[in-house]
């Protein structure tokens, strides 16, 4: 394709994608995200090609590999467009013979009613995505691309009105693009909720006028998130698009500006995919010198990081990209008066960047029309852990938690009972059963001690240890702390050490208040993020489940069965039909009995894993203290 | 002081790469990429292309997790320590490969043949708990079908 000089040449090639498409055209959209892929589907996107091919239908139906469709429990995931059929688990167990079956359905206008979704509730098979539940209660406005168009092809996503917003842009007054955020009240999908406009006004209006930098944070570090991830190789235009209008807005008129995609080397995927968006865009004139043959220039550079949670933070994050130690430092001097190499810099995260084409194309009011009163627009969660229907999912900000945990998610497999869902990631909280009615936004989410953060929800049922949870994200924030101040240094690793003893019986009652202080001093002493918001998850389990830290430290009990120096499983000879599932799937053979006779677990052999107890279908399994308390030899803390 | 000698092996790849501090770990990952791992000698050629202490060198490509010191084995196996995989059970199976390999997290067998690592997360919670083998992702693990997988691999 060639350079495009103006915003009519850009029309006219959207008009042209346009009309050399044929809209009843079938095309069939298999999901080539991180998740689906695991699942096979790269394969299976073969399978459908050489079918394609043998039957000869090349020109009647297309297929084409997408980004994430989000319902990724159900991997692979196939969509027939423009009908929207949706197939689930194809090519699970033979591509072959699935491959076949959608070709041929889609050839003769049929349905294969096998690989239809079935609601769990009812039973009956589900045509349509929009009518299976999960995806009919979500309001996509930022995925509205994802799923649907090649991310690998540029043209795709120009159809679809991609860098219409840009070209909008392009006419206007720098001020006034801030201004229109600023309307929007959009406020940074990374964690701490700032409002995006204001913190573009600031530096826009920093004295420096040499350069400025625009960051894209993809360090998608949280552990159970992956929102970001599924943009980015679902949707890679849109965050350069974004990126290029915010660039235009801080520093056009002012002075030179300089891209940067700050991204995790641990998701390869989404580098490619955008390596390739970066140099379409520059092809054709929409990334680079004189965009859209304007007098604007914006160049984008991928860092890709090195492994180190930290440099999530601003401006560790500018260390690294630096070529340092990714430790932080101290503010003021905020990163939009002196950030990279000492000059302004902006940062924002991918969501939000993704968000800002879609505000500006749409309008303010557009975006402000779903929402809370603090919190507008929608937001993206990755919904995973103990959930039937794991997944990518963009709900209205102020949904219930129950809504996202029940009727999207569809609430605890396996007949267990919800405990809690944890937001935030290591930053965040677990926020409990009695609360599931707490509209989901940053403030309700912060009163309930917890944090939007990135946007990861991972659902515990009571199966879940919370001292262990607890105890997970500490060992989490206590490696990644960076060292560099004392109470996150410390204070971490004390809380993680007395949380190890109390998981293998060796806390004390006296521990509770002990841990609820070291919190309170690493909360308010450490200099950045990471470790002002490390304690949240101890906090929270404290604050929300305190009678489970009193069993393990009184009665030496894990009531959930984790915490394995500390139960013993049994098998209830009631219960038992002696069907061999626990025996079968026991990974160290502890487990004996005849067939259709009660089994018995063998307490020596067996290393407490639950993985009988998660196969037994009779709830014949269970756990109860154990009956030699461990004794003091091994307590690590105390030293 | 006499400068130290050091085999220019890496010439060609510095040479794509200006002087300038902010290459440092574009630099590292790349050589990381060709030889698997960062030895003594790499380190001190790097420091030496951008004019920086080996000490600076080591400390930055320290701080950071991806970067090895150690040579991998032939088979790399990784174990997504995530939330989601976290709460599926995946301590159990980095527990177990431990076992079974006798090696643990960050350590390469004798023979060269495994390597073992845990990843902080790997994005792909809906498949938990996942393990990661030469690239390749397995979902939906138990210790059992984990060490599955070692023995194919062997």
């Amino acid at each position: 394709m060639n350079r495009i000089k103006s915003v009519e040449e850009l029309n006219r090639l959207r008009d042209e994608i346009r009309a050399s498409r044929d809209p009843n055209k079938r095309c069939i959209t298999v999901c080539g995200d991180t998740g689906c892929r695991a699942a096979g589907s790269l394969d299976l996107a073969d399978k459908l090609r050489a079918e394609m091919k043998q039957q000869g239908v090349e020109g009647e139906i297309e297929m084409k590999v997408c980004g994430c469709h989000g319902f990724c429990q159900q991997a692979p995931v196939v969509a027939v467009e423009p009908e929207g059929i949706f197939y689930r688990h194809v090519g699970h167990k033979n591509p072959e013979r699935d491959a076949k079956a959608v070709i041929d359905g889609t050839r003769d206008n049929e349905t294969v009613e096998r690989l239809l979704y079935r609601d769990p509730k009812t039973k009956k098979r589900i045509k349509h995505y929009r009518d299976i539940p999960y995806y009919a209660m979500q309001t996509k406005r930022v995925l509205d691309n994802t799923g649907k168009i090649d991310p690998n092809k540029i043209e795709e996503y120009i159809a679809a009105d991609g860098y219409a917003a840009l070209a909008k842009v392009l006419s206007l007054d720098p001020g006034d693009v801030v201004d229109e955020i600023k309307k929007a009240d959009l406020r940074g999908r990374g964690g701490g909720g700032f409002p995006t406009g204001i913190k573009w006004g600031f530096c826009r209006e920093a004295d420096d006028q040499t350069m400025r930098y625009i960051i894209c944070n993809a360090d998608e570090g949280d552990p159970g998130a992956f929102m970001d991830r599924s943009i980015i190789e679902g949707d890679p235009h849109s965050v350069l698009e974004g990126m290029i209008i915010g660039a235009y807005a801080i520093s056009h008129r002012v002075c030179p500006a300089q891209g940067y995609i700050y991204i995790r080397a641990e998701y390869p995927l989404a580098v490619q995919k955008l390596r390739k968006a970066i140099e379409q865009a520059e092809e054709l004139g929409l990334l680079g010198d004189n965009i859209l043959g304007s007098d604007f220039n914006f160049h984008i550079k991928i860092k890709q990081g090195a492994g180190a949670f930290v440099c999530g933070e601003e401006t560790a994050l500018i260390a690294s990209i630096e070529g340092k130690r990714g430790m932080p430092r101290s503010r003021p001097p905020f990163p939009a008066v002196s950030g990279l190499f000492g000059k302004p810099t902006n940062i924002n995260n991918v969501e939000t960047w993704a968000t800002v084409p879609r505000i500006m194309k749409r309008g303010a009011d557009w975006f402000t029309e779903v929402g809370t009163e603090k919190s507008k627009g929608t937001k993206i969660f990755s919904l995973v852990g103990k959930i039937s229907n794991s997944g990518l999912i963009e709900v209205p900000m102020g949904m219930p938690l129950r809504t996202i945990v029940e009727e999207i998610g569809g609430g605890v497999p396996d007949g267990r009972t919800f405990k809690a869902v944890q937001t935030g990631g290591p930053s965040g909280g677990c926020i409990p059963a009695e609360l599931l009615d707490l509209p989901v936004d940053y403030e309700h989410l912060k009163e309930a001690g917890s944090m939007m953060g990135s946007g990861g929800m991972v659902v515990m049922d009571d199966y879940s240890c919370m001292v262990d949870v607890a105890r997970y994200f500490l060992s989490f924030t206590e490696s990644e702390s960076c060292g560099k101040c004392v109470p996150c240094r410390m204070g971490t690793q004390h809380l993680l050490n007395m949380l190890t003893d109390i998981c293998h019986g060796h806390g004390t009652p006296s521990d509770i208040e002990r841990l609820r202080n070291i919190s309170d001093a690493v909360a308010k002493g450490s200099l950045c993020g990471l470790g002002q918001t490390a304690p949240n998850p101890v906090i929270t389990t404290l604050r929300y489940f305190e009678d489970e830290y009193r069993a393990h430290v009184e009665d030496r009990d894990c009531p959930a069965g984790v915490c394995r120096d500390l139960v013993m499983y049994e098998i209830e000879p009631e219960n038992c039909t002696g069907c061999g599932v626990c025996q079968l799937n026991c990974p160290t053979l502890a487990i004996a009995g005849e067939k259709k006779e009660p089994h018995i677990i063998d307490s020596a052999l067996c290393i407490r894993c639950g993985a009988c107890r998660d196969s037994c279908k009779f709830e014949a399994v269970f756990t109860h203290v154990h009956e030699n308390t461990p004794d003091d030899q091994s307590i690590v803390s105390r030293t | 002081m006499p400068a130290i000698e050091v085999e220019p092996q890496f010439e060609t790849l510095l040479s794509g790469y200006e002087k300038d501090r902010s290459n440092l770990i574009p630099i590292l990952q790349d050589v990381q990429e060709h030889e698997g791992y960062l030895s003594e000698d790499a380190i001190v050629e790097v420091a030496d292309h951008l004019e920086l202490s080996p000490n600076d060198v080591f400390g930055v490509a320290s701080f950071y997790t991806l970067f090895k010191f150690v040579p991998p084995g032939r088979c790399n196996i990784k174990v997504c320590q995530g939330t989601a995989c976290h709460v599926r059970g995946s301590g159990l199976i980095m527990e177990e490969l431990s076992k079974k390999l006798g090696i643990r997290s960050g350590e390469t067998t004798e023979d060269r043949e495994f390597s073992l690592e845990s990843v902080a997360c790997y994005g792909s919670c809906a498949l938990a708990p996942v393990v990661i083998v030469d690239e390749k992702v397995h979902s939906r693990m138990t210790s059992k079908s984990a060490c599955e997988l070692v023995e194919e691999s062997e």
